[in-house]
């Protein structure tokens, strides 16, 4: 947890549009830094699940994206945050199925599945932040002949 | 800010002085790009709408209210403005470039003025000046509103178009009917998809209908509900769901998400379940078309 950062970026969470643009900021990322496509396209399902967390449980907030290195290895650590009401019961919350809205109630869990690493902040009243990171995995295969 | 009651000397003279020069102010106006490149039927016409923006600020003067772009004077224009706004957008101008082309409208007044006012006093010469310059902003303040506005409006419909135009139902065969999926599933995306995949079931007496998300670039919880809900939605209508097109990548990340798409029939390609279709309709599929098979 102490590697290095190598840049920062905030992005809105507030509206349906901006999800579409969150689910993009981090595809982007993770294809620049070698993710592969499985990883790709978990991280940004992930990112997807928790920033309409944020956006619909939390009454909005922003993401956090933060390029990590830790010497050759490259990873991706993505913050969402917001000043909701919070989660009263984060092991309930984190149960499959779970739901105190309409959604299937897979969000948060099945976030945490597709990351290495999850972080659940959440104090009620003040907000919700959860962490996820995840990292450039294997060697990474070299590109020759692309085109 | 404060209402005026009594309009300051330099604002009603401002007033005064555009009504007395309205002809010669359209006339120099109608030669300007902003109304020259709008206006193009005649000159004429470019020389009235010039005219009838000099005559609003003529009123908006009077009034002394020259900083406020909600001053009535400007209601009478204001759609004349928003139109010359939106044609000058049209032709690949920026709100900033139109705007620097409102700005321009001042020199030419500016000159008269001083023409006008050769005699009198320095001071009383730089107020009216000034006076020109505040209402002129104010101008350009509203024209940057209706420039704004326009845009926003542009974007919302380009928005609703979209809904409509990216869900096509197509009539792959006889009781066939197949919707390509693309971009992002939102939940007014989604809502649209199923209303026009359920009115194409009963327009086609359709009794299968293949949903293709080739081209959704993510299935998270909310876009499997979705997918979830209009296929339990079509059975209600005797129609059996297929979806294809899921690729490796998405495949894994729903079975990592925890979602159980268990009770969906899925195919590989939306030819896998074309052909999935047209097999259980007792239409039979052969990978090479043997020679004098049955036109159908
Ligand atoms: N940022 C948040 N702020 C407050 N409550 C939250 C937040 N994120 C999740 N929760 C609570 O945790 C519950 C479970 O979240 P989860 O994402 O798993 O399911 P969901 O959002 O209800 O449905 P979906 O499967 O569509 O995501 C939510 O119903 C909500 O009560
Ligand atoms: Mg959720």
């Amino acid at each position: 947890m102490h590697a290095p950062i190598v840049s920062t970026t905030r992005v809105p969470i507030g509206s349906d549009a901006d999800l579409a643009w969150v689910r993009q900021q981090v595809r982007q990322s993770a294809a620049d830094l070698g993710f592969n496509l499985v990883q790709q396209t978990k991280l940004v399902t992930a990112a997807s699940e928790l920033a309409r967390n944020a956006l619909v449980h939390g009454g909005g907030g922003h993401m956090e994206m933060t390029v990590l290195a830790e010497g050759a290895h490259h990873g991706l650590r993505l913050s969402f945050v917001d000043a909701g009401p919070g989660i009263g019961d984060v092991d309930l919350a984190m149960t499959d199925g779970w739901t105190t809205g309409n959604g299937l109630g897979m969000g948060l869990s099945g976030a945490k599945r597709l990351v290495r690493e999850f972080a659940l902040d959440s104090r009620p009243g003040e907000g919700t932040t959860v962490t996820i990171t995840d990292w450039v995995s294997g060697l990474p295969a070299p590109r020759t002949g692309a085109p | 800010m404060a209402e005026h009651d009594t309009a300051p000397d330099t604002a009603k003279e401002l007033g005064a002085f555009l009504e007395r020069r309205r002809e010669q102010i359209g006339q120099r106006w109608a030669d300007a790009a902003l109304f020259r490149t709008v206006f193009t039927v005649s000159r004429d016409e470019a020389v009235e709408a010039g005219k009838a923006v000099v005559d609003a600020l003529a009123d908006v003067a009077r009034s002394g209210r020259l900083e406020d772009v909600d001053a009535p004077g400007f209601g009478t224009v204001r759609d004349q403005l928003g139109r010359m706004a939106a044609a000058r957008a049209r032709a690949g101008y920026t709100p900033v470039q139109i705007a620097g082309e409102v700005a321009d409208l001042r020199e030419p007044v500016t000159a008269l003025l001083q023409t006008e006012l050769q005699d009198a006093d320095d001071v009383w010469v730089h107020a009216c000046a000034q006076a020109l310059a505040v209402l002129t902003a104010t101008l350009r303040l509203v024209i940057m509103e209706t420039t704004v506005s326009a845009g926003e409006e542009l974007i919302e419909r380009q928005r609703q178009q979209l809904l409509e135009v990216a869900t096509p139902v197509i009539n792959l065969w006889d009781g066939v009917v197949a919707v390509p999926l693309i971009g992002t599933l939102d939940s007014a995306r989604s809502q649209v998809v199923m209303e026009s995949l359920l009115e194409a079931i009963v327009d086609q007496r359709a009794a299968y209908a293949i949903l293709d998300i080739t081209g959704v670039p993510t299935v998270d919880s909310l876009v499997a509900q979705h997918l979830m809900k209009t296929v339990a939605a079509a059975r209600l209508m005797g129609a059996e769901c297929i979806v294809s097109g899921i690729r490796p990548a998405i495949a894994q990340t729903i079975v990592h998400l925890g979602i159980d798409l268990g009770s969906i029939i899925t195919r590989a390609r939306l030819a896998d379940a074309l052909a999935y279709a047209l097999t259980q309709q007792g239409i039979v599929v052969s990978p090479r078309p043997a020679t004098g098979a049955s036109q159908r």
